[in-house]
């Protein structure tokens, strides 16, 4: 058993950990649930949280890693009387149908524009290659993100 | 019933969970995990096909922290089959909670019950198994040998309706229809076609895997929380499988994390359940991707054979096809897939000849089940593909030779009778269909008038261009049935609680909307509670593409004798008769002079004023047709001859759903479907090594396309008003999944020539067929 010290949406929080437990263990236990598992793997991106300035998998990060580090889940960026932009965008595309991956998609589309508020497709194309959907087909999802880029708001069709 | 304007229904409303799940609330079966749950992991087999010999589980039993081992000595043996669907079912009881038999890698050996994932594993390692290793059955064609091993050789294998089923000889379920006489149409053809083709395994990637809790209340009742599209035949699977009475049993479905059929299927939840039992602690079973795609269900694998004969006019004088699907170690939805691809297919086009012929086959690999498209996706395959092949055989443009044969509006089809699920069918003649608009949309928006032959083409680069005519169903008719109760509160709000099932389909907002429509209230007032087996009436759950035709109907017709008890309280509050009211916005109006009450002040009145009574009903719904939806796919693809590979640079998906009560969802689920089905036509397959191994299961290795790989797609929705439907709608969850495989091998012969008749079209085997001239020879896959 360790403790470990990090900022966790904000808030400085101490936690006793197993030297071998996961990120996402260490969030889900600690009723942070909107981190999600798919596939424990890395490779769904279901469970993206941003460290620092970028988002990652937390599925693959002992949570040890995130000792003296800042931690953003989902529960950290929006609630009900003020939702992230990209979360109101989600909701009114119809990008969220069964929604298991939506916290993902929210969390490494942020960390993209906080990086570059006018992201272009490319970008999103490129940063969010490791969050899967099944329900989708991604094509109101991208409609989602692009509408968040400044880039939109520019062309007047946001 | 007629087209009119609609105030909630037809529009893109926010889904009413859309935003909760977005900002992550707790929603899912995984989010509700209690703290002091035990965690469940299972033994499985290593070997395809082997007897326990021996097992000893004391290890396991007596180490700290474990509390309960469960393997075939200490469970009850009931044969019964792990199929979602209704009772009898027409899937075989070929499976036991536990069995001394394994009869795919991955077959289930024992559970272990821990305090923790650690303890758990440690304790499955401490689990000591000696097998006799049996011959393993891994192709369709083996399975079918004389004297090939015998899959489920146990007594109690059996059928439960009355269909063909032969366990002795590996078949799980056979069907066998003739209309007219399919040789005579042979005959008369100017030109006949005789092709194979072979659809391969797939999962449905469901981004939640798998995941069941239980515990034991008070009274001994068993909780079950599970992520299932079936509560109800959940809790008549689980009770049976137990052997306890139903009553004892809730089944719980929060929301769900993608389904696509995989949860249509009792997976993990006879195990939570006995553990349950006999820990009485909360315990926990979640899937982790491997297990989802090993030991969940799959895509049926078909073995098909076609044969169609045109006349040089296009007239269509024969179709017989031939359909063995491979259902791996149990018959779950073996007869009923098989069935469809003959049922949902075969009515497309019109003709007098027509012979099917389906079967489906135990393996010792991992099993078939439901999902999307469900057997229609691996015909559509065969029977789109030869349409290309026959047009080009008469000369025919293939966009002319489908559109002068396929099915319209009036028109039966003998098939509808002929072939149901597991059983006769039912008759029905065709009350809306807009195939032909859809074929003129997609056309138009893919630019089929540019369409070249391949021999025209040259370069490394080469594009071409295909297409495909698909139809499903909406339910199961005089079979489904779906219940809803609606409750009226103070506020003028409704408690809408149904059987229904919202898998993440979106059929909580749509079924709202119908309420609200039919109400004439505003979607904010329905407050919807769906799939719990305690509180909520029943329905059949969310399979058949059924929910927005069947419990669409079933909350349109509650929430019809409500406002009738709403007019009547109106009329004593108003002093007049109900037929002198109307109801509007939410309010009871005369409908000639002054005097209107708000539905709130309705309900306050009902409740404690006067003649109090609970403002509310239930009401059940079984329907008599299953009204196809249609849909016409268009795609661009550019294959590179130097490498084999395939881009798809256009999709065009036009779709006749009737009236889309949410057009933004309901183009939700063609896109979702149209992209699950490209990559399984490109890069979805299973790997398995010669002794029936799963190689790939994994999200690195077993390739979903993501964002990056989203090529212009274009959904097009053609509406049209289909009578029997709540506000004239059909089903559009399932079609779209069929026309990938098709219209992508159809494009992919027109870009350079290659015809495959194997999928997935990876740039191997287009590169092959390249090099060999166009062709490979044909070979049952995985």
């Amino acid at each position: 058993m360790k403790t470990i010290t990090f900022t966790l949406n904000g808030r400085e929080r101490s936690f006793d950990i197993e030297p071998d437990e996961t990120l996402i263990d260490l969030l889900r236990r600690s009723n942070l649930t909107g981190t999600k598992r798919g596939c424990d793997t890395g490779m769904c991106g279901s469970c993206a949280v941003i460290m620092d300035d970028r988002a990652v998998n937390a599925c693959i990060l002992f949570a040890f890693q995130a000792d003296g580090r800042t931690i953003e889940t989902i529960e950290g960026v929006g609630d009900f009387d003020s939702p992230h932009p990209l979360q109101t965008a989600m909701a009114d595309t119809g990008a969220v149908q069964c929604g298991f991956c939506t916290p993902g998609i929210v969390m490494t589309a942020n960390a993209l524009l906080r990086q570059k508020p006018d992201a272009a497709e490319e970008d999103f194309n490129q940063h969010l290659d490791g969050n899967l959907c099944r329900c989708t087909g991604y094509v109101k999802i991208k409609e989602a993100l692009l509408s968040c880029s400044a880039r939109a708001a520019d062309k007047g069709d946001a | 019933m007629s087209k009119r304007n609609f105030n909630v229904v037809n529009k893109p409303l926010r889904k009413i969970d859309a935003m909760s799940l977005a900002l992550g609330k707790p929603s899912y079966v995984g989010d509700f995990k209690p703290a002091d749950a035990l965690i469940i992991k299972m033994l499985t087999s290593p070997h395809a096909h082997a007897r326990i010999t021996s097992i000893d589980i004391s290890g396991a039993e007596t180490m700290p922290g474990v509390h309960a081992v469960l393997y075939y000595g200490n469970v009850p043996r009931i044969a019964h089959t792990t199929a979602g669907q209704g009772y009898p079912e027409p899937s075989p009881y070929d499976t036991f909670m536990f069995d001394s038999k394994m009869r795919f890698v991955g077959d289930r050996v024992a559970a272990v019950a821990a305090e923790t994932t650690k303890i758990a594993e440690a304790a499955l390692k401490a689990i000591k198994v000696e097998y006799e290793v049996l011959q393993p059955v891994l192709r369709i064609q083996d399975a079918m040998k004389d004297g090939a091993p015998v899959i489920h050789d146990e007594p109690e294998a059996r059928a439960v309706i009355p269909v063909p089923y032969e366990p002795k000889k590996n078949m799980a379920a056979k069907v066998d229809m003739e209309i007219g006489d399919l040789e005579k149409g042979l005959a008369e053809a100017d030109e006949t076609i005789d092709f194979q083709y072979y659809n391969h395994y797939a999962q449905h990637c469901p981004i939640e895997p798998h995941v069941s809790m239980a515990w034991v209340d008070r009274e001994d009742r068993i909780i079950i929380t599970t992520s299932t599209q079936v509560p109800f035949h959940c809790r008549r699977i689980v009770a049976q499988t137990l052997d306890i009475p139903v009553r004892q049993i809730r089944v719980i479905k929060p929301r769900i994390g993608g389904g696509f059929g995989a949860k249509q299927e009792i997976v993990l939840e006879d195990v939570v359940a006995m553990m349950a039992l006999r820990t009485k602690r909360p315990v926990y079973w979640e899937y982790t991707r491997a297990e989802e795609f090993i030991s969940s269900r799959t895509r049926h694998p078909m073995l098909m054979r076609l044969r169609l004969g045109a006349k040089k006019d296009g007239t269509i004088t024969a179709m017989g096809l031939d359909c063995t699907s491979n259902t791996g170690w149990n018959g779950s939805q073996g007869l009923t897939v098989v069935c469809n691809s003959g049922s949902k297919m075969l009515p497309l086009y019109r003709c007098d000849n027509i012979h099917f012929l389906g079967m489906a086959v135990y393996t010792n690999l991992p099993a078939g089940g439901a999902y999307r498209g469900y057997g229609a996706t691996q015909s559509a395959f065969a029977f789109e593909s030869a349409m290309d092949e026959l047009a080009d055989k008469i000369g025919m443009d293939p966009l002319q030779f489908r559109a002068m044969n396929h099915i319209k509006s009036g028109d039966t089809s003998p098939v509808f009778r002929a072939l149901g699920e597991g059983r006769e069918g039912v008759d029905q003649a065709i009350t809306s269909c807009e195939l032909a608009r859809c074929i003129k949309a997609g056309a138009k928006e893919i630019g089929w008038k540019k369409r070249k032959p391949h021999t025209s083409k040259k370069g490394r680069y080469r594009r071409g261009i295909g297409m495909a005519c698909l139809m499903q169903g909406s339910a199961i008719p005089e079979i489904d049935m779906g219940a809803a109760t609606l409750k009226m509160n103070e506020d003028g709000s409704f408690n809408l609680l149904m059987g229904a099932t919202d898998l993440g389909t979106g059929s909580d907002t749509v079924l709202a909307q119908i309420t609200a429509e039919q109400l004439g209230t505003t979607l904010d007032k329905i407050i919807v509670y769906s799939s719990d087996t305690d509180m909520t009436p029943f329905d059949v759950g969310a399979y058949a593409s059924s929910t927005t035709y069947l419990s669409g109907q079933a909350v349109q017709n509650v929430a019809l004798k409500v406002s009738k008890q709403i007019l009547k309280v109106g009329a004593d509050m108003l002093d007049c008769k109900a037929s002198e009211l109307k109801i509007k916005d939410s309010k009871v109006v005369r409908k000639q002079g002054d005097g209107e009450v708000t539905f709130s002040e309705i309900a306050l009145y009902s409740m404690y004023s006067a003649n109090q009574f609970q403002i509310g009903d239930i009401s059940s719904k079984i329907v008599h047709h299953s009204p196809p939806p249609f849909a016409a796919h268009f795609v661009e693809v550019e294959v590179d001859t130097y490498t084999g590979h395939v881009r798809v640079v256009k999709y065009v998906a036009a779709a006749d759903c009737g009236t889309p009560i949410h057009p933004r969802l309901a183009e939700g689920q063609v896109e979702g479907a149209v992209m699950n089905g490209i990559c399984y036509a490109l890069t979805e397959e299973y790997l398995f090594n010669d002794k029936g191994r799963m190689l790939n299961a994994n999200f690195g290795d077993y390739k979903l396309y993501t964002l990056s790989d989203l090529p212009e797609m274009k959904t097009i929705l053609v509406p049209s008003y289909e009578k029997t439907g709540p506000y004239g709608a059909k089903s559009v969850a399932e079609i779209g999944i069929n026309g990938p495989l098709p219209a992508i091998a159809n494009a992919i012969h027109n870009a350079c020539g290659v015809r495959l008749r194997t999928g997935p079209f990876t740039a191997e085997k287009v590169w092959r067929a390249l090099q060999a001239g166009g062709e490979i020879p044909f070979e049952e896959g995985h």
